[in-house]
C-alpha cells in the first residue's frame, strides 16, 4: 500500500530523478525496425522500453469474429518475464487483459475501420523493461507501428500519465513515483483532433485537480505528437538516403 | 446487435433529448437494493437497475498478507459474467470485460478506502483478513459496472464477519456467534455516462450501450474522484469529458443517498 512518509519531491521542487513536475522523461523513438511485422516500433522512456509490431489489414481467424462492415482490431499487451523486479509469469494476468482491451480502445477511434471490412488488423505490445507509464509508452509505440504499416489513420495517438505525489500534479510518472505515489492517472488522445482516447484514474482528485490533470497532460501529448512524427519521417528520410546511395 | 430499427429509434428520440424508456438525459433508473439475500455469504446485496440484475456476495478468511503490506487486510474483487444473464454471455473464465468491471470496481473500492485494511489486519505479517467480493450478473440490461459497483459497497456495508480472537499460544481462534461489522470508511458512488452522437446519458440501458460511441465510468468518495475509467471504441473531446465528470458528480451524491437508504448505513 502507500507509504505517505516517502519523500518524492525534494526540497528544490525537483522529483528523484532530477526532473520538474511538468516535465516528461526523455522519449527516444525508433519506427520499423522489426522487418517481419508490417509496422513496427521501439519506445524508450526512461527505463520503460518497449516493442510494438503490427499485422494486418489481414485475414481474420477464427473466421467468425470477422465483420461484413469494419476491420476488427485486437491487441495484445504482454510484459516480459524479466520487466519488472520480481519475474513475472508469461502468462496473461488480469492486468494485462485490462490493459490490452484499454490500449486497444485508444487505439481504434484513430484507425479508419470502415475500409477494410472482413479483416483484423492486430497489434502486439511487448514491454522489455517497466519504468511506470508502461500503458502510455505502449500506445506511442503501437500508433507508430499502425502509420508504419501504412494503415490509414485519422490522427497518431499520444499518450502520457499524470501522477500525483507529495501533494503535486506531475507528468509522466515512474514506477517509484507510481508505487508511492498519490495518483496515477494515464491519458491518451489524438492530439490534432483534441480528442481523448484513454483516459483512467486510479487515486484521489478532486474536480478541479482533474481538470487541471486533463491540461496538462494535453499539453504533454502535444509534445509527444512532435516526437512522433518526426520519428515517422525520420524513418523515410533513412530510407529515401539508402535508395539515394544506391542510385 | 441491435436492428436498424432500433438504433434509429434511439437515435431520433435522443435527437428531441428523450430516451428509449421515457428518461431525461440524465436520470438514472429505478433502483432497489435488498441486502443479506443469501444466507451462507458473510454480507451480501441483490441490486436491480431497471431490468439490471446484479448480485455481489462478500465472503471472508484467514490468510497471510502480501510481504509489501505486512500490516493490512486483502481485498479482493471478482465478476462472472453468468450465461443466465444475456445470450451473449458464455460459461468460461472471465472474459476481458468482466475483468475490467472487477478491475475498474476494485480500484473504486480500494482507492475510496472503503474499508479500513489496517483494521483488518490480526497479526502483523501473520495473519490478516482477506475479503473477498464476487460479482455475478443475473440479467443484462445495461449498465452493469454501476449495478456491480452499487452491489459489491451495500454487500461490504452491511457484511457481518465473524470475531477473530488470538489464543494463547497466538493462533487465530474465530468466534462464529459474535459478529460484527466490518471496519467501513465512507460510502463511494460509480457513475456510468455514455456518449451518444453529441449526447450524454446517465446509466445507458442495453440498447443504448449497443449504439454508445465511447463511456466513462467514475467512482466518487466524500465528492472527490477516486477512480476513471473510459471505455469503448471511440473518443470523448476534453470539454464532453469534464461535462461527464460534473454530471458523474451530481449524480454519485443522488447514489450515495439511495445507498444509504437501501442499506440503512449510518442509521445505527
Amino acid at each position: 500500500m502507500k507509504d505517505k512518509e516517502a519523500t518524492l519531491i525534494l526540497p528544490d521542487g525537483r522529483r528523484l530523478d532530477g526532473r520538474r513536475p511538468g516535465e516528461i522523461r526523455d522519449i527516444k523513438i525508433k519506427v520499423g525496425i522489426l522487418e517481419n511485422a508490417d509496422g513496427s516500433a521501439y519506445v524508450e522512456q526512461g527505463n520503460t522500453k518497449i516493442y510494438a509490431a503490427v499485422y494486418g489489414p489481414r485475414e481474420v481467424h477464427p473466421r467468425h469474429l470477422a465483420l461484413p462492415n469494419k476491420a476488427i482490431i485486437r491487441c495484445r499487451y504482454h510484459m516480459a518475464p524479466f520487466s519488472v523486479e520480481e519475474r513475472k509469469s508469461p502468462a496473461p494476468s488480469r492486468r494485462e487483459i485490462e490493459l490490452s482491451k484499454v490500449i486497444r480502445e485508444a487505439l481504434t477511434p484513430a484507425i479508419f475501420v470502415e475500409q477494410f471490412p472482413f479483416t483484423t488488423i492486430d497489434v502486439f505490445v511487448e514491454v522489455i523493461n517497466a519504468d511506470g507509464s508502461t500503458r502510455c509508452a505502449s500506445i506511442i509505440a503501437a500508433s507508430l507501428a499502425l502509420a508504419s504499416a501504412g494503415i490509414p489513420m485519422r490522427d497518431l495517438v499520444a499518450a502520457c500519465s499524470v501522477g500525483k505525489i507529495n501533494g503535486v500534479l506531475v507528468l509522466d510518472v515512474t514506477d517509484v513515483e507510481d508505487k508511492y505515489g498519490e495518483v496515477d492517472m494515464p491519458f491518451a488522445m489524438m492530439p490534432g483532433k483534441g480528442e481523448i482516447t484513454l483516459f483512467q484514474l486510479d487515486g484521489v482528485l478532486t474536480l478541479e485537480e482533474a481538470e487541471e490533470a486533463i491540461k496538462m497532460a494535453s499539453k504533454a501529448c502535444m509534445e509527444i505528437y512532435e516526437k512522433e512524427k518526426s520519428a515517422l519521417k525520420a524513418k523515410y528520410i533513412e530510407a529515401r538516403k539508402a535508395v539515394e546511395e544506391v542510385v | 446487435m441491435i436492428s436498424k430499427v432500433r438504433r434509429s429509434q434511439i437515435m431520433d428520440l435522443l435527437a428531441m433529448g428523450s430516451r428509449v424508456d421515457g428518461r431525461g438525459l440524465e436520470d438514472l433508473r429505478t433502483i432497489e437494493i435488498r441486502c443479506g439475500v443469501v444466507a451462507n455469504a458473510d454480507g451480501s446485496a441483490e441490486v436491480r437497475m431497471g431490468k439490471t440484475l446484479a448480485i455481489a456476495g462478500v465472503k471472508t478468511s484467514i490468510g497471510t498478507p502480501f510481504p509489501d503490506t505486512p500490516d493490512m487486510g486483502i481485498l479482493i474483487v471478482n465478476a462472472e459474467f453468468l450465461p443466465i444473464a444475456s445470450p451473449t454471455f458464455e460459461p468460461g473464465p472471465p472474459d476481458e470485460n468482466a475483468i475490467e468491471l472487477a478491475r475498474v470496481i476494485d480500484r473504486g473500492l480500494r482507492r475510496s478506502e472503503i474499508l479500513d485494511l489496517q483494521k483488518l489486519c490480526i497479526v502483523p505479517g501473520k495473519a490478516v483478513w482477506e475479503i473477498w467480493v464476487d460479482i455475478h450478473a443475473l440479467n443484462h440490461d445495461g449498465n452493469l459496472m454501476d449495478a456491480s459497483a452499487l452491489a459489491s459497497v451495500a454487500a461490504l456495508l452491511t457484511a457481518r464477519i465473524p470475531k477473530a480472537t488470538l489464543t494463547e499460544d497466538k493462533e487465530v481462534n474465530l468466534d462464529k456467534s459474535v459478529r460484527e461489522k466490518l471496519p467501513i470508511k465512507g460510502v463511494p458512488a460509480t457513475v456510468t455516462i455514455a456518449k451518444i452522437g453529441d449526447k450524454l446519458l446517465v446509466d445507458p440501458c442495453l440498447d443504448e450501450e449497443e449504439v454508445a460511441d465511447a463511456f466513462l465510468t467514475a467512482t466518487f468518495i466524500n465528492d472527490k474522484l477516486c477512480a476513471i475509467q473510459k471505455r469503448g471504441e471511440k473518443s470523448l473531446t476534453v470539454e464532453e469529458t469534464l461535462k461527464c465528470l460534473r454530471i458523474a458528480q451530481k449524480k454519485a451524491r443522488e447514489l450515495v443517498a439511495i445507498t444509504m437508504e437501501g442499506t440503512g448505513y449510518g442509521k445505527d
